[in-house]
């Protein structure tokens, strides 16, 4: 008998076990282990501070979101021993593996800047990457008195990174529909050198915050807070002010990957970018969040990942070569604020470009520009998730990037 | 010797367009452009990041300096201002390190 463990049940393992109980060999088994009770659908975390989502709504207990072939564990993965194809659980047991798939995701750190999470944590410094911060925060922005809001991305890379643009955009409307707007100060913090990383989009984003009176502090790479001051300071010795402090930590990989030697400086797997093999093995496979790709952390690109690793883990139990599927494709929906929404897509090679997505149904969505259909696409994303995704069913979306719909010409002008 | 004298080919940000380009006068050269002169503490970052360069593939980012380089990250500050991660990478002949996304 053939056995498949999985490390993490969020979005990319459920995904990834799912699919396989539907194509495996009888007898293979197919083992998940995750210790938590629920599963927490991540983007909701966006509209909880603002009441637009409750935060009981973000959850479904585990058990139901797996197929009747997938065994679940609930325990926390301790370590991994490559060399005997074990992994030691933080109950004591062990499990042996004949593949391994790694997708324990990404978590906030708050304790690795100086200041962050001391008295003040969860009074005037906030965070919504957790349901529990997300929840405070609800609060604390229903009660602001006014004054100036600042939102930190303390380092790259953070899951959803557009995350942090949409909280501005969100906070914006929020304020201006309370009638508040000029008592509030919107400032973003951020390490990049812009709105975005990449130049197109960026300048378009750009002028999204400036439009909206958002404040950009750009390559601003914090150092330490000083709670009692309410002062955010860089290591270049720049302070910013601030009456609300909203975070976004330090992201690292889950503590087992580095205590097994699995990891880089942030405890993120080194994966191949096309098979999803870890670097240096040939029994692992990363998926999600876990990996050090050089593409987003996010719901969409776990999913596209997925369908290439499942399709190499049924391969590898074959003993034939892996498919050199994923081209880093990823696609987010960016809330800006009073119903409307835009749509980014891009991959390893191609930067997000205004046009249209053509979708059967659904679409098309507009790129890189606001509408209210990719409001809704994006609210629509909710149900996909738990109906579609999750379960393992196919959805009609491609899983490479394509640029039908995409003003390319502006690649050939930034290029000249 | 200066960039225009060693014949250094730049892009639009300042980094060599052909890494074998670089020798220890062209770090020196290009940290001068950047108004800075190197010194022992420089040389130990920008032999790291050559030689993280080299085995990883890609330069490394500041984080991965700070940790392995045994400088640390108010230092890197102090050494190369603004942008250590960018400038290290700069001053090493190395492309600018990929911001993520
Ligand atoms: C605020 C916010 C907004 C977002 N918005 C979007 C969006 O609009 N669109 C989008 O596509 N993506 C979005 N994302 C990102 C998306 O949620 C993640 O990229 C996605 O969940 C990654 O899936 P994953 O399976 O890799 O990680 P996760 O879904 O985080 O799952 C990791 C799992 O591993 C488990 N685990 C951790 N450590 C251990 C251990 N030691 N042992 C066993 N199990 C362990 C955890 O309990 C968890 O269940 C958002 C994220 C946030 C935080």
């Amino acid at each position: 008998m053939q056995r498949i463990v999985i490390l993490g049940a969020g979005t990319a393992g459920t995904t990834v076990a799912n699919h396989l109980s539907k194509r495996v060999e009888p007898g293979t088994s197919i083992t998940v282990v995750d210790p938590e009770t629920e599963h927490l659908f991540q983007p909701d975390l966006i509209f909880v501070p603002f009441g637009m989502q409750r935060p009981e709504n973000t959850l479904r207990p585990r058990g139901g979101t797996l197929k009747p072939g997938v065994e679940w564990v609930q325990d926390r993965v301790e370590r991994v021993d490559p060399d005997s194809k074990r992994v030691i659980l933080a109950g004591g047991d062990d499990l042996s593996y004949d593949l391994l798939v790694i997708a324990s995701g990404s978590h906030i750190h708050p304790e690795e800047t100086e200041g962050l999470q001391e008295e003040h944590w969860q009074r005037s410094i906030f965070d919504y990457y957790t349901l529990e911060g997300a929840a405070a925060l609800s609060d604390a922005l229903a009660n602001f008195e006014g004054g100036r809001l600042v939102l930190n991305v303390v380092e790259n890379p953070i899951k959803c990174p557009v995350a942090p643009l949409e909280f501005l955009f969100l906070a914006d409307a929020y304020f201006t529909k309370l009638g508040r707007r000029d008592e509030v100060e919107l400032t973003y913090a951020t390490p990049l050198d812009g709105a975005f990383t990449k130049p197109i989009a960026s300048r378009e984003l750009g002028n999204m915050l400036g439009a909206r009176n958002i404040h950009v502090e750009a390559e601003f790479n914090a150092a330490s807070v000083d709670g009692e001051r309410g002062v955010l300071r860089s290591w270049d010795d720049r302070a910013i002010d601030y009456d609300l402090l909203v975070s976004i930590p330090t992201h690292m990989g889950a503590d087992f990957v580095s205590t097994s030697g699995l990891g880089d400086e942030l405890g993120f797997v080194p994966t191949h970018n096309h098979s999803l093999l870890a670097d240096g093995h040939d029994d692992i496979f990363v998926v999600g969040d876990a990996t050090n790709l050089a593409t987003s952390k996010a719901g969409s690109v776990a999913h596209f990942e997925a369908e290439v690793v499942v399709e190499n883990v049924l391969r590898a139990l074959e003993g034939r070569s892996l498919h050199e599927g994923f081209d880093g494709h990823a696609n987010c929906f960016v809330e800006t604020g009073s119903g409307k929404a835009m749509l980014i897509d891009f991959n390893y090679d191609v930067e997000p470009l205004p046009g249209t997505y053509p979708l059967p149904l659904a679409g098309p969505f507009t790129l890189l520009s606001e509408s209210r259909r990719n409001h809704w696409g994006k609210l629509a994303f909710r149900w996909v998730y738990w109906n579609m995704l999750l379960p393992g069913r196919n959805i009609p979306v491609p899983n490479r990037m394509s640029l039908s719909g995409k003003r390319t010409s502006l690649l050939e002008r930034a290029a000249a | 010797m200066t960039v225009q004298e060693l014949n250094l080919q730049l892009n639009d940000e300042g980094f060599l367009v052909d890494g074998d380009q670089w020798s220890p006068e062209a770090a020196e050269a290009l940290a001068e452009a950047e108004g800075i002169s190197l010194n022992d503490k420089h040389w130990n970052v920008i032999t790291f990041c050559r030689e993280d360069a080299a085995q990883q593939g890609t330069p490394p980012g500041l984080r991965r300096i700070s940790k392995l380089s045994g400088v640390n990250m108010k230092e890197l500050y102090q050494l190369f201002p603004k942008g250590p991660g960018k400038l290290a990478a700069k001053i090493s002949g190395l492309p600018k390190p990929q911001g993520c996304i």
